[in-house]
């Protein structure tokens, strides 16, 4: 027991993204309404978001902006310096995300207007019924 | 060689995309010379850098100076130059039947419609063009957001379908996403030839295995392999008109190339990505799917639903071709890319024009259509033949091709879906031709809206649609030169 918790606490990160990620998942695939959907469709990007970030992190990093003589010298220990490729990736993943949801919105209006409800049986019924 | 010619294939319809948006919103006039323009633009020069690339290889741009393997690449190679004069030549075509369409359907708004199709298609030439792992999903999304936008302005339930669609595209480009993670841990860079030279060492490293799993599964949703297809035939045919004739050629087979070239990328003939087990379950799912979405297309009653679920079958023949890999195999997996693209492009302009006259595309108003639209009819025909395989057209060389590589790789179940789904559309499309055809349309309610005088559609359809018809002779005569010269390029003499 001790030795699963041991495991779980050196990753936690990790067992953070994998845990967000499923529930991200559940909403999407399990609830009717499309709100909660979109939601977890937002969950869903976030953990990815934090799989990334946490690649990049280092323990006792400091931020990396470097000193340009020490950068040219090669005396820049890559140990103590964060990684920021995997940081600005997921800037541009964060702003594809929000274009994604900003879409989805529009759309969700658009279908409160037309059928007056955001459950999906609702509007499926609506659809069978017209 | 360094060359910044194919930046100006893609650079005509994003630039182009901003000035409709700009000056399309005053003068609606010039929105339609505009987009064509812009198309022509591109397609002369997609010639040009196929010539060019037949010539001295493959052509590079780097990005800001940025020198890879650390900045974002774009590269064309012949096989790459063939998807893009493909792209810009299907889209080129496709917006002469696109603009009556969108001038009906939405009167107010054809210069959003348009912005949004430029980008599109810009968006699509990226895909085919970049050489960086992650740049790879940054155009993967443009062009999801752009169709998620276009399948909404369609009428009747078309948000929802949009929705729903926006859902499974979302995971799909974030299970890529993942994948592409998964890769840089390992291997510390994002350019695909580079990841390329490191993942030998990694054979056998279950992350490794996990990456490319969430990668495949990840393209394999934004393509509609089967079991994963099942927000595309709803968001395909609730689409604008305008829209379906060019997102349901291209979206597809755009994203099976890049599953293709991932494959011809990572793999080589001492290296292969998956043991033979997987790929035996891959084509075995890919048989399951041709079969079962062709069974699904006959009980269709609606030409439209019919034809997507046709392109769902077809992406098995192409996921199935390329896994079987073998020379055969992959030649007619590519060569059925450009086929699928020009069929599906033929069949869909069809069906525009026919709704455009009739109103609908129920098979109840398919009655009496030779009579009506003749020459609508024959085209259609062309396009019907080449999807069952009849030669000369194109769609029976590649058709062939596939079969060959199945027999050679002894994968027997994939040969008998090939041949059931051929049979099943030669039924599906001779029960259409023969309703329009044979049946005569029944007096009373219906008949007001359906006169049996001639009422051709209108030009600016009947044109492209005559240019596709004759394109799949043309291209279906050419197989040999396109193989020898193009295709057969790319892949690895030791398959």
């Amino acid at each position: 027991m001790e030795g699963i918790v041991a495991e779980i606490m050196a990753k936690y990160n990790y067992w953070i993204y994998v845990v967000l990620m499923m529930i991200g998942f559940y909403a999407m695939i399990g609830k009717r309404n499309l709100v909660k959907k979109l939601l977890g469709m937002n969950i869903f990007q976030t953990s990815i978001i934090l799989f990334f970030v946490s690649t990049g992190a280092k323990k006792g990093g400091s931020i990396p902006i470097l000193d340009k003589q020490a950068a040219l010298q090669g005396a820049v220990d890559v140990n103590l310096v964060v990684n920021p490729l995997p940081h600005v990736l997921m800037l541009t993943a964060i702003v594809v995300g929000v274009s994604v949801t900003g879409v989805a919105l529009a759309v969700m209006l658009r279908i409160y207007r037309k059928y007056g409800t955001l459950e999906e049986d609702e509007i499926l019924h609506k659809i069978e019924t017209e | 060689m360094k060359s910044n010619l194919h930046m100006y294939v893609m650079a005509a319809p994003l630039l182009t995309a901003f000035l409709v948006n700009a000056w399309g919103r005053s003068n609606r006039k010039i929105i339609a010379p505009m987009v064509l323009g812009a198309l022509a633009l591109s397609t002369l020069l997609a010639i040009i850098v196929l010539k060019q690339t037949l010539g001295s290889g493959s052509l590079s741009y780097t990005v800001g100076a940025w020198t890879p393997p650390w900045g974002i690449e774009l590269l064309v190679d012949p096989l790459s130059a063939l998807m893009l004069l493909l792209i810009s030549a299907v889209s080129f075509i496709a917006t002469f039947a696109a603009v009556p369409c969108v001038k009906r359907d939405l009167e107010d708004r054809q210069h959003i419609f348009f912005t949004l199709y430029l980008i599109l298609i810009a968006g699509l030439m990226g895909l085919v063009l970049t050489a960086d792992a992650f740049n790879l999903y940054v155009m993967l999304e443009i062009t999801s957001i752009t169709t998620y936008g276009l399948i909404a302005l369609g009428r009747g339930r078309a948000p929802l379908s949009s929705f729903n669609y926006i859902i499974m595209g979302s995971v799909g480009a974030s299970f890529y996403l993942l994948g592409v993670g998964y890769l840089y841990l390992l291997t510390g860079t994002l350019n695909l030839a580079d990841i390329a030279r490191y993942l030998p060492a990694l054979q056998g490293s279950a992350a490794m295995a996990t990456a490319l799993a969430f990668i495949l599964v990840g393209l394999w949703i934004k393509m509609a392999f089967f079991p994963l297809h099942g927000w595309l035939p709803r968001a395909y045919s609730d689409a604008p008109d305008g829209a379906g004739v060019l997102i349901a050629p291209l979206m597809t087979k755009v994203t099976i190339y890049l599953m293709v070239r991932l494959m011809l990328t990572f793999q080589s003939p001492e290296f292969l990505l998956m043991s033979m087990d997987v790929r035996t379950l891959v084509i075995w799912v890919a048989a399951i799917g041709i079969i079962c979405a062709s069974s699904l297309a006959l009980a269709q009653r609606n030409l439209k639903q019919m034809l997507t679920y046709i392109i769902i079958a077809e992406v098995g023949y192409m996921v199935g071709g390329a896994w079987l890999a073998n020379d055969q195999g992959l030649t007619g997996a590519l060569l059925h890319i450009v086929n699928d693209a020009l069929m599906t492009l033929c069949l869909f302009l069809a069906a525009v024009a026919i709704s455009y006259r009739t109103g609908g595309l129920g098979f109840d108003r398919l009655k009496g259509l030779y009579r009506r639209m003749p020459w609508t009819m024959a085209f259609f025909t062309v396009g019907a033949f080449s999807m069952i395989g009849i030669p000369p057209t194109c769609g029976f060389f590649s058709k062939w091709y596939l079969l060959l590589g199945g027999i050679e790789a002894g994968q027997w179940e994939f040969v008998v879906a090939l041949i059931f789904s051929s049979l099943v559309n030669a039924v599906l499309f001779f029960r259409i031709i023969e309703l329009a055809y044979f049946s005569r349309p029944e007096e009373g309610a219906s008949s007001e809206h359906l006169p049996l005088e001639r009422q051709e559609a209108p030009w600016s359809m009947l044109t492209p649609l005559a240019v596709t018809a004759g394109l799949l002779i043309v291209v279906g005569l050419g197989t040999g030169p396109l193989v020898d010269n193009v295709i057969r390029l790319m892949i690895p003499v030791a398959f």
